[in-house]
């Protein structure tokens, strides 16, 4: 990783990546590789999401796909029923997603670990449930169809070129939140909330207020990519949103690393691909899949890029008299 | 001399064990005072009434002259409590520096809007806070190791970058839970001239616990001894060391003279 | 009505407390949540159909063999999947146990297909009529069994020397040790009677529903999960008070209030509870040590 170490160095990869990124739709043509990325964008927006809430303030949470679905059936109401421009539909579907991340938040978050555990799982399969049952408006099992794609400014976004490129500007904004956020005080205070309660308690951190931002943030961006997903899709129904794909999400976070932006990319690529790569023996491909999530937890427990190798200072502000970047290469921790 | 701090009665019952009995405490404006007796006391437990781990039973805890018996933990601290752990509670895999950082009020009521869109304002208010926490290092003598994580510090360290980040919250008083324990005679001698310091320079207040009577005798303005949860004596450390009853507290072996603990 | 949909609950309940005590005693001993159990359940189920069906042997010789084959995979699981991670996160834990239920449900459907199978176990359904309330023989069986095991649950935590073992590990597993307790057999026995239970369970579910499938570990799973949670987790007296409570709340909120709903109720329950009383309802209050 010495490479990363200077920043003109890791100016210079980001930019190349980018350009890569751009140049994606015109190097494969093949719609199935870009369905294979978009689908690997939107799981980066929920494992990015979910690991502030788990990863950074320390709460187990197994209902992600809850505020996936809700955002997806929220978005889609609004722009089947209301003819809602996508742009603002998304903004609702973050907006009512949040407010339920707080309305279960709440009183739940002073739970410990397993049991707020089974409380998300729990609100996750209520409204599992709901979606399937609250037919009058959400058409039941039988789900939402023919949900209109976006179009900015009388623009129509559709084909799967658009989509990506959509799906890379929201990648790229919510890794920008994410970043300030756990870059900053708010996000360092979630750290010391996962940490040691008793301690934050002890230097003035409520450690509710803090483990609440993470969860309705978290629950908003969730939210997004359920609105994305929605719109890409054009169709939603209730299996989408269910206690496996708050698993997946779990499951790409941890494999990432806990407490790690990276890491959640890195596990949203792999979880994404593996399964893919594994479809030419469609049949034990998931029986492989969970032998390899047992193994991995075995034989390296901290994910693929653990929160170790996060950078030190992440208050980003050089200590010394305001001196700036001087010793960079300290920035790394050293293992 | 104002009265900062004082409990009135304070007790609290865990189940059938009455761990703190009707003890009442004040504590004068700049007088350095300690807690002290055997293992068992309910020196800690009082700490944890005073900091709002613990809500006491029955009594008040006044601070400043007000009420502050029903205050969350947080709250405490913004009205200027902060304190120490006896089983150092550092963010230990955080830096040093972000140890502290983390403990300032500025830094951790960062509002979310500010972390994401903040610009050049929010630059200078870290630098700020940076800056003081810089102080701080430098007064507990850790200013050239503030990228060394809190967990790789030797333990007399990491006792004094705890009392750091507690002054970090910018306290009026600061409770200091055994701080010398484990600490060689050097680094008590360091960890005296700390708490003078933050006495004397920074103008705040200690209470503290220790069961070195060497280090309490000699640092302590008034001391208080606490056995079987109440408060068995109270006076200046010279009256202490010569209290029959304190004597009898700790079994009869006399005052230990170096009990390191 | 009233009577019979609070039979119909019982019956239930009594399920969900036998696979609720599996995650209770893991819980208790190893303070670690074992998100496979629902599927060592779903085991269980199909290696009682196995035994009777596939191999055509009488249900007293099959269900035997089934409880000790699907104890077997119980004691595999934590030997293979938890045990060399026991001391690391919980979070660890939990993800290879999420692992292992995707790796039974799999193994389910590569050797049983993912059709519903009738579960063909020789016994005979029969109901009696007492006054206005029906009960099946299965019923009957089910809550009889149910009660039966968890006496004999109690004596053996309670009264015998293994008992003792079992709940000194779950005190401290290095006390435990220190004490000469070989905290390890201890562990996987607990396994072992989780699976057992799990087992019974099972085969109770495939006979009352004559239906068997891969996913069914699921919602029962869940289920038994938050009736473990609801009564206090690490408690045993809990999990089956736990279980009897969302057996008997899900069959008449599904009864007299919206049958679309059944699995909301057990866990909005769930949730109400544990706002009030976040150690549930017979947990013992966690004190933090400061």
């Amino acid at each position: 990783m010495k490479i990363l170490r200077n920043p003109k160095q890791k100016k210079v990869l980001y930019g190349i990546g980018l350009i890569l990124l751009a140049a994606f739709p015109f190097l494969i043509t093949n719609s199935y590789y870009l369905h294979v990325c978009i689908s690997i964008g939107v799981y980066i927006l929920l494992a990015t999401s979910l690991n502030l809430v788990t990863g950074f303030a320390g709460q187990l949470s197994l209902g992600h796909a809850a505020f996936y679905g809700i955002g997806a059936y929220v978005g889609a109401l609004l722009m089947l029923n209301f003819d809602v421009n996508f742009f603002l539909a998304m903004i609702a579907s973050a907006v009512v997603s949040g407010l339920f991340g707080l309305l279960l938040g709440l009183p739940t978050l002073r739970l410990r670990g397993d049991y707020l555990a089974i409380v998300t799982l729990g609100f996750g399969e209520i409204v599992r449930l709901v979606f399937v049952n609250w037919a009058e408006v959400t058409r039941g099992p039988l789900g939402l169809p023919g949900i209109p794609s976006p179009s900015i400014f009388g623009f129509q976004i559709s084909g799967r070129t658009a989509f990506y490129y959509l799906i890379i500007v929201l990648v790229l904004l919510t890794l920008f939140v994410m970043n300030r956020i756990v870059n900053s005080g708010v996000g360092m205070a979630m750290q010391t909330v996962k940490i040691d309660e008793i301690a934050a308690e002890s230097i003035g951190i409520y450690p509710i207020k803090y483990k609440l931002i993470a969860f309705v943030v978290a629950a908003a961006f969730a939210g997004i990519a359920g609105c994305y997903y929605a719109s890409y899709i054009a169709y939603i129904s209730p299996t989408t949103f269910v206690y496996n794909t708050s698993v997946t999400i779990l499951a790409m976070v941890v494999l990432g690393g806990l407490g790690s932006i990276p890491g959640s990319i890195i596990g949203a690529v792999i979880l994404t691909l593996v399964p893919e790569l594994l479809r030419f023996m469609s049949d034990y491909r998931m029986l492989i899949f969970g032998a390899l999530m047992v193994f991995m937890m075995i034989f390296r427990p901290e994910g693929f890029w653990g929160a170790s190798k996060r950078v030190k200072n992440i208050y980003k502000i050089k200590a010394g008299g305001g001196k700036n970047g001087s010793d960079s290469g300290d920035n790394q921790r050293h293992n | 001399m104002a009265q900062i701090l004082e409990t009135i009665n304070a007790t609290i019952k865990f189940g059938g064990l009455t761990a703190v009995n009707s003890v009442s405490i004040t504590q004068e404006e700049g007088e350095i005072l300690s807690l002290i007796g055997p293992n068992g006391a309910g020196k800690t437990t009082l700490f944890n009434l005073l900091t709002g781990v613990y809500r006491p039973t029955e009594g008040n805890i006044k601070f400043y002259g007000e009420e502050i018996t029903g205050l969350k933990p947080h709250e405490r601290v913004d009205k200027g409590i902060s304190r120490t752990f006896q089983n150092i509670r550092l963010f230990h895999e955080m830096t040093v520096l972000e140890n502290l950082l983390i403990a300032n009020p500025d830094c951790h009521r960062e509002s979310i809007w500010e972390a994401v869109f903040g610009g050049r304002k929010l630059r200078q208010k870290r630098q700020r806070v940076v800056e003081k926490c810089e102080g701080i290092l430098k007064a507990i003598g850790l200013e050239d190791k503030l990228e060394e994580l809190a967990t790789n510090l030797p333990y007399g360290k990491q006792r004094l970058l705890e009392i750091g980040r507690a002054l970090s919250t910018d306290p009026k008083l600061v409770l200091l839970d055994e701080p010398g324990a484990g600490m060689n005679s050097l680094e008590k001698e360091e960890l005296s001239r700390l708490i003078y310091y933050i006495t004397t320079d920074m103008k705040k207040n200690v209470l503290l616990i220790e069961h070195d009577m060497k280090f309490v005798m000699g640092i302590s303005d008034r001391i208080v001894v606490l056995d079987h949860g109440e408060k068995i004596a109270e006076g200046k450390p010279e009256d202490i060391q010569n209290n029959p009853l304190v004597i009898e507290a700790y079994l009869g072996k006399g005052i230990p003279e170096d009990d390191d603990d | 009505m009233f009577t019979q949909q609070l039979m119909n609950g019982i019956t239930v309940g009594g399920v969900y407390a036998l696979i609720a005590l599996g995650y209770t005693m893991v819980y208790g001993i190893l303070k670690i949540v074992n998100f496979a159990h629902g599927d060592v359940f779903m085991m269980g189920m199909f290696l009682g159909m196995f035994f009777t069906q596939s191999l055509g042997l009488h249900y007293l010789i099959a269900f035997p063999l089934a409880a000790a084959a699907t104890a077997f995979v119980g004691i595999c699981i934590e030997r293979i999947a938890y045990r060399p991670i026991r001391v690391a996160d919980k979070l660890a834990v939990l993800i290879s146990a999420l692992g292992v239920s995707i790796f039974l449900q799999n193994l389910a459907m590569l050797v049983w297909g993912t059709e519903t199978h009738t579960f063909n176990s020789g016994i005979t359904v029969q109901t009696y009529r007492l006054g206005s309330v029906t009960l099946s023989n299965i019923q009957i069986g089910v809550i009889v069994l149910c009660c039966v095991l968890m006496i004999v649950l109690y004596v053996v935590v309670n009264k015998t020397k293994i008992g003792v073992a079992m709940r000194a590990t779950s005190h401290s597993i290095v006390s435990a040790k220190l004490m000469g307790i070989n905290t390890d057999r201890i562990i996987s026995f607990t396994f072992g009677v989780g699976s057992v239970l799990a087992c019974v369970a099972g085969i109770l579910v495939g006979i009352y529903y004559d239906a068997v499938y891969p996913t069914i570990g699921y919602s029962y799973g869940l289920k038994a999960f938050a009736a473990a949670i609801l009564g206090g987790i690490g408690s045993i007296p809990g999990a089956m008070l736990g279980g009897f409570v969302i057996g008997i709340v899900e069959t008449f909120g599904a009864a007299y209030i919206s049958s679309g709903y059944r699995d909301a109720f057990a866990f909005g329950i769930l949730i109400i509870v544990l706002i009030f009383k976040p150690s549930g309802i017979l947990g013992v209050k966690h004190v933090d040590k400061v």
